[in-house]
């Protein structure tokens, strides 16, 4: 990672276990998924209506275990990078789910969720692997990532990989 | 130490030899989306500078999820699809032709490919042998443009499924059994290897909806080995030349096995709001419902209407039950027009629409209100999929959701007579 994007500053929102891509960006909407920034508008809404008013750049998605269970689409974590979330944090992630939020740049993170409330202050140091509960005052690690998505991150997300490459080069 | 199949498959197309962990950019035989994940992809292609495809003849566009479209637009995507097909000479399939994965497995998936889809059901294609999954827009606008994707070779989870199925029973309620006894992130990161002798003696159909389902425990695909039956379907299709036999080596080495007996399994359903909250039909209590869905990619193929017909045959849904049925493809429903089976569906009051993926993803053609209850005989019923957040849908299969039909509220298919 660069120096610049190794710390991340912001305050959490809670979700519980099992959100979908549904809850994230749902079927309803989906003539919008040609106009990502106003489909960011509804970000999560049918988890937390308030949540995209409420929501402020670098703050943090903090759910519990399998986020981002169900469908392939990418607009889930790409609305929810859009909307200004500086990361997610959760006790598991759904396969495509992770791997979609890698390609889009957006850092997603395994740890004990259980240990974070909502609205508690967070500060992360992606290269550290350490997230410090300003408001609890406790410490937890994170699992880090595979090197290929170390990579694909650090490029700037996959189409970014594969345009300055002009293939992979993992 | 011998290979799992997803090891063979993913060792073959990386050229060298692979072991579960491994990781490694492999070549890719089929690429896929469809018109809520394909839009995306054209526009990565665009943003990395591409003006070609790789293999254009198996780079696929499906117009299945919101088709005919329902809005402008959707229209405006849908067209976006056909300039890009048109310009690079990539497949388009239309409205009215089909759901993608049923697509898939009729004309392009073959023994021993890696497909990889923009569509998490993907893994459908698993029941021929294919190592098939899921990604989203970017990494299948990579696939179109090289012909490659990176992978992380999964572990896998041996399946065995013994004994045998009881009358009433099929394989839907066995991965909806499965995915209760394993939970809906019970195999993430994983592949599922389905053998034992209900795997080798189920159908075809069988084994799709099986397939289909394995992303519901998070499994990364869900795979049978290709065998006498699989030659058979191939075979059906026109497609002889695609077959070749992949099994597991006997000495494979796998993360977990699980033993299921079959003979203990009964006709089951997913209730509100998650896959794996399962539960046998008969511990239920009783649920009215006011929408039966039987369709989709999991259950919309010929042997499901066909076990659906005979149980409607002669009967009739019950007042107040609205029964949508929609084809899986435009074969499935020539064929089950010319076998009567429509005429019987429609007769027994089902609204019958064109092939694709209906209500399923809740855009269009049957969206819940507010407190309605659906049977569906589709793979998901996340809170919000059907297009609202205050419906409910119970999953199950074919012959469960035409039972229902009838009686107004959730029911044993064992007790037709």
């Amino acid at each position: 990672m660069t120096a610049e994007k190794n710390i991340l500053k912001g305050n959490s929102f809670k979700f519980g276990d099992d959100i979908s891509t549904d809850l994230i960006a749902p079927g309803r909407l989906f003539h919008l998924r040609s106009n990502l920034p106003e489909m960011a508008k509804h970000v999560l809404e049918d988890a937390d209506p308030g949540f995209a008013s409420k929501v402020k750049p670098g703050d943090f998605v903090v759910g519990g275990r399998n986020f981002g269970l169900g469908s392939s689409r990418e607009h889930a974590p790409a609305i929810i990078k859009l909307a200004g979330v500086g990361a997610v944090l959760a006790k598991s992630f759904a396969r495509i789910f992770f791997r979609n939020s890698i390609n889009v740049g957006l850092p997603v993170l395994v740890c004990d969720t259980d240990k974070i409330n909502e609205g508690d202050q967070l500060e992360i140091d992606l290269s550290k692997g350490i997230i410090k509960n300003i408001t609890s005052g406790a410490e937890l690690e994170f699992n880090p990532l595979p090197d290929v998505m170390i990579k694909i991150l650090d490029d700037g997300g996959l189409t970014d990989h594969i345009t300055k490459n002009r293939g992979f080069n993992l | 130490m011998g290979k799992t199949i997803s090891e063979k498959i993913i060792s073959e197309h990386a050229g060298g030899d692979l072991k579960a962990g491994d990781i490694s950019v492999v070549d890719v035989d089929v690429v896929m989306s469809q018109d809520g994940t394909g839009p995306l992809a054209v526009t990565q292609v665009e943003k990395m500078g591409f003006d070609s495809l790789k293999n254009p003849d198996k780079c696929i566009f499906f117009i299945d999820h919101a088709a005919p479209s329902p809005r402008k637009e959707l229209s405006n995507s849908h067209a976006v699809l056909r300039k890009f097909a048109s310009k690079t000479g990539a497949v388009l399939s239309d409205v009215g032709k089909g759901v993608c994965h049923q697509i898939l497995i009729e004309e392009y998936s073959c023994p021993g490919n890696i497909v990889i889809g923009g569509d998490s059901h993907t893994c459908t294609s698993g029941a021929l042998g294919a190592f098939a999954t899921g990604m989203g827009s970017t990494d299948i606008a990579v696939g179109y443009s090289l012909a490659k994707t990176w992978l992380r070779v999964p572990h896998t989870i041996k399946v065995n499924l013994n004994g045998k199925l009881n009358e009433g029973v099929s394989a839907k309620d066995i991965i909806i059994y499965l995915i209760g006894k394993i939970s809906s992130d019970g195999a993430t990161y994983k592949a599922l290897e389905f053998g034992g002798p209900v795997a080798d003696t189920i159908g075809m159909d069988g084994r799709f909806t099986i397939s289909n389902m394995a992303v519901e425990a998070g499994a990364k695909t869900g795979l049978f080995n290709s065998d006498d039956i699989t030659r058979e379907y191939l075979k059906s299709q026109g497609r002889s030349g695609c077959f070749r036999e992949i099994s597991a080596d006997p000495d494979a080495e796998y993360e977990k096995v699980i033993d299921i007996d079959c003979s203990t399994i009964e006709p089951m359903v997913s209730q509100p709001h998650t896959v794996d909250n399962a539960l046998p039909v008969r511990d239920l209590e009783k649920v009215k419902v006011d929408q039966v869905f039987i369709g989709t990619c999991t259950n919309g193929r010929l042997s499901d209407l066909k076990i659906a017909a005979e149980i409607l045959d002669g009967r009739k849904a019950a007042d107040g039950v609205r029964m949508i049925v929609v084809p899986a493809s435009r074969d499935v429903y020539l064929q089950a027009m010319k076998e009567g089976i429509l005429e019987t569906l429609i007769s027994a009051g089902a609204a019958v629409q064109n092939p694709g993926c209906g209500p399923c993803v809740g855009v269009h053609q049957g969206i819940l209100a507010d407190g309605e209850v659906c049977l569906s005989t589709a793979n998901r019923n996340f809170k919000g999929r059907m297009g609202n957040t205050d419906g409910f849908i119970y999953l199950s299969s074919p012959a469960t959701a035409a039972w229902s039909a009838i009686k107004g509220y959730i029911a044993d298919p064992r007790e037709v007579e």
